[in-house]
């Protein structure tokens, strides 16, 4: 009996984008136990371009051409067989080449067992080369880094970023997220068919669109009553006020995803109106920086200073300022309370980039983290996506444990961050009441 | 608002706790919007529900009773109330609904410590 690998290699091709997120490079080999498992992961990521089954790869071509005839023939034999159509592609990463260039190193590949005809326009296979230049386009080696060889498998979800482009969307805000980052935030959630994921700071509902596009029903509420009704002055430029076809189910129609919206609320994330259980599978949000939306929370009636806003409907006043880190304890301790267990908070924590220190996440002994992923903003900030899983029942004497954790005061330093963010400009934006504590 | 949603409020009122549900509904208007069922997305929310007038839960092998699980998906998904008040049992204070949308704000000196 052959002793089969149970592992096969794939080579799995990255997109340009969101490089902070990953490593440098943007070509991955990995060892995926089947091909169904490959496509599997192409139908959720936003991330990656291609997945290929590698068949040889080296840095050179004549390492290539070994490395391919060391690839077992039984396993190329049923793509290339008589019956068969197929075609070879050759892509070249930081450097352009010659139509002849290509065509010779195909040729090159003749001695590879191919007994199927060419079919250029819809062949059943298709082989690609894939050669490394490096990533610097000011210094394009003569010679690749690495080449590569294989039989495509499928493509990412990349289409989804424009085909749910914020450009098109009926309904934006202001800080819409992008709908690439919206859907690697429903990636990190592990968001799937039949899940109920909430977003507590749910703005015109971009993430609920990402989480709905993989079958789960969604929640949303949002302290901002002309938001969550589509009130209000339009974010488009040129458009002047929000027309009726203006909010968050009717984003989710636009794209056909209308029956996975459960409800929005006017509610205060830090005075939330759950009953008591464990409902979400995924939280996921983008809470308000007190950059370009105010962070607040509803106050009593003494503590609101003259001349700010009044939320029209509710009578609620509605603007005491919110100090960033009770916010995010407040975000963590409503996870811990209402995701199942083994559910995910996935959410973006603004940061001042000269003070950062890995200390200033914030904790919860009821969440483990499980990933940190910067994406710049300025010189001076960047927003880091958190996504923490629950992994441990919550119990109400764990509210209160971060005020005993070393994590807490480092990251009080994030309530004046909103005036770090304008540091560096000359002209002072100065609304905000400066609190006494500060 | 749907019923299943009506079934995870409660009313956050400072002192009133777990008697803060069920939030008592007058519906002014309602609308009744067809959902495509989803049988296996009912049942799993049948657990989450707190079902306040029913003495047993509900039968064994409810999951695969597609008769019942459309009953519950129709009543929890397609009722939508556009207006109407959800109010506190214990205290009394009311939470409109408009445009199908609850505002479930309160100030201050109303609201747990």
């Amino acid at each position: 009996m052959a002793l089969s690998c149970s592992l096969n290699r794939y080579l799995l091709l990255m997109a340009q984008e969101h490089l902070e997120f990953r490593l440098p490079s943007p070509f991955w080999i990995l060892s995926i136990p089947s091909e169904d498992i490959a496509r599997n992961l192409m139908k959720r990521t936003v991330c990656a371009k291609s997945i290929f089954e590698l068949w040889g790869h080296g840095k050179s071509p004549e390492e290539l051409y070994n490395s391919l005839k060391n690839y077992p023939v039984e396993k190329m034999v049923p793509f290339l067989h008589s019956d068969s159509t197929y075609k070879i592609k050759i892509h070249t990463f930081n450097k352009t080449l010659t139509q002849e260039e290509k065509v010779k190193r195909i040729d090159a590949l003749a001695f590879l067992p191919f007994e199927g005809k060419v079919n250029l326009k819809k062949p059943q296979h298709i082989f690609s080369i894939l050669e490394d230049y490096g990533l610097d386009p000011n210094c394009i080696p003569e010679n690749p880094h690495n080449i590569y060889f294989g039989r495509w498998i499928a493509d990412g979800q990349r289409e989804l970023i424009e085909s749910y482009s914020v450009k098109k969307r009926h309904f934006i805000g202001n800080t819409s997220m992008d709908a690439g980052l919206s859907f690697i935030m429903a990636n990190h959630g592990k968001v799937k068919e039949n899940d109920i994921v909430f977003d507590p700071f749910v703005g015109t509902g971009g993430l609920l669109i990402a989480s709905a596009h993989f079958g789960a029903y969604v929640y949303g509420t949002d302290i901002d009553y002309n938001t969550v009704h589509g009130l209000g002055k339009a974010s488009r430029k040129n458009q002047k006020w929000r027309g009726p076809d203006e909010n968050i189910r009717a984003n989710l129609r636009q794209y056909g995803l209308e029956k996975y919206y459960l409800d929005v609320l006017v509610s205060d994330a830090s005075k939330p109106s759950w009953r008591k259980g464990t409902y979400f599978d995924a939280i996921i949000t983008d809470p308000p920086y007190g950059i370009r939306e105010s962070t607040r929370r509803t106050g009593s009636q003494k503590e609101i200073p003259k001349g700010m806003e009044k939320c029209p409907e509710s009578h609620v006043p509605v603007s005491l300022s919110y100090h960033l880190s009770d916010m995010f304890f407040d975000l963590l301790n409503f996870a811990a309370e209402t995701l199942v267990l083994g559910g995910r908070l996935v959410y973006w924590l603004p940061v001042y980039t000269p003070e950062y220190t890995e200390e200033m996440v914030p904790w919860h002994p009821c969440l483990k983290l499980i990933s940190n992923c910067e994406q710049k903003l300025s010189s001076h900030t960047s927003r880091r996506l958190i996504t923490m899983e629950k992994v441990k029942k919550f119990e109400n004497r764990d509210q209160y444990s971060h005020l005993l954790s070393d994590h807490f005061l480092p990251y009080q330093g994030h309530n004046s961050f909103r005036e770090k963010y304008f540091s560096g400009v000359t002209k002072r934006i100065a609304k905000e009441e400066k609190s006494s504590q500060e | 608002m749907k019923l299943l949603t009506h079934n995870l409020l409660s009313s956050h009122v400072r002192g009133v706790g777990p008697r803060g549900f069920p939030l008592r509904l007058q519906a002014t208007e309602v609308r009744i919007s067809p959902v495509e069922f989803n049988p296996d997305f009912v049942a799993r929310m049948i657990p989450k529900l707190h079902l306040v007038e029913v003495p047993k839960g509900p039968i064994e092998g409810y999951e695969h009773d597609e008769k019942f699980l459309r009953q519950m998906h129709h009543v929890l998904l397609e009722v939508d109330v556009l207006e109407g008040t959800l109010q506190c049992p214990e205290s009394g204070r009311l939470f409109p609904i408009s445009r199908g949308i609850p505002n479930m704000l309160l100030s201050d000196e109303e609201t747990e410590t």
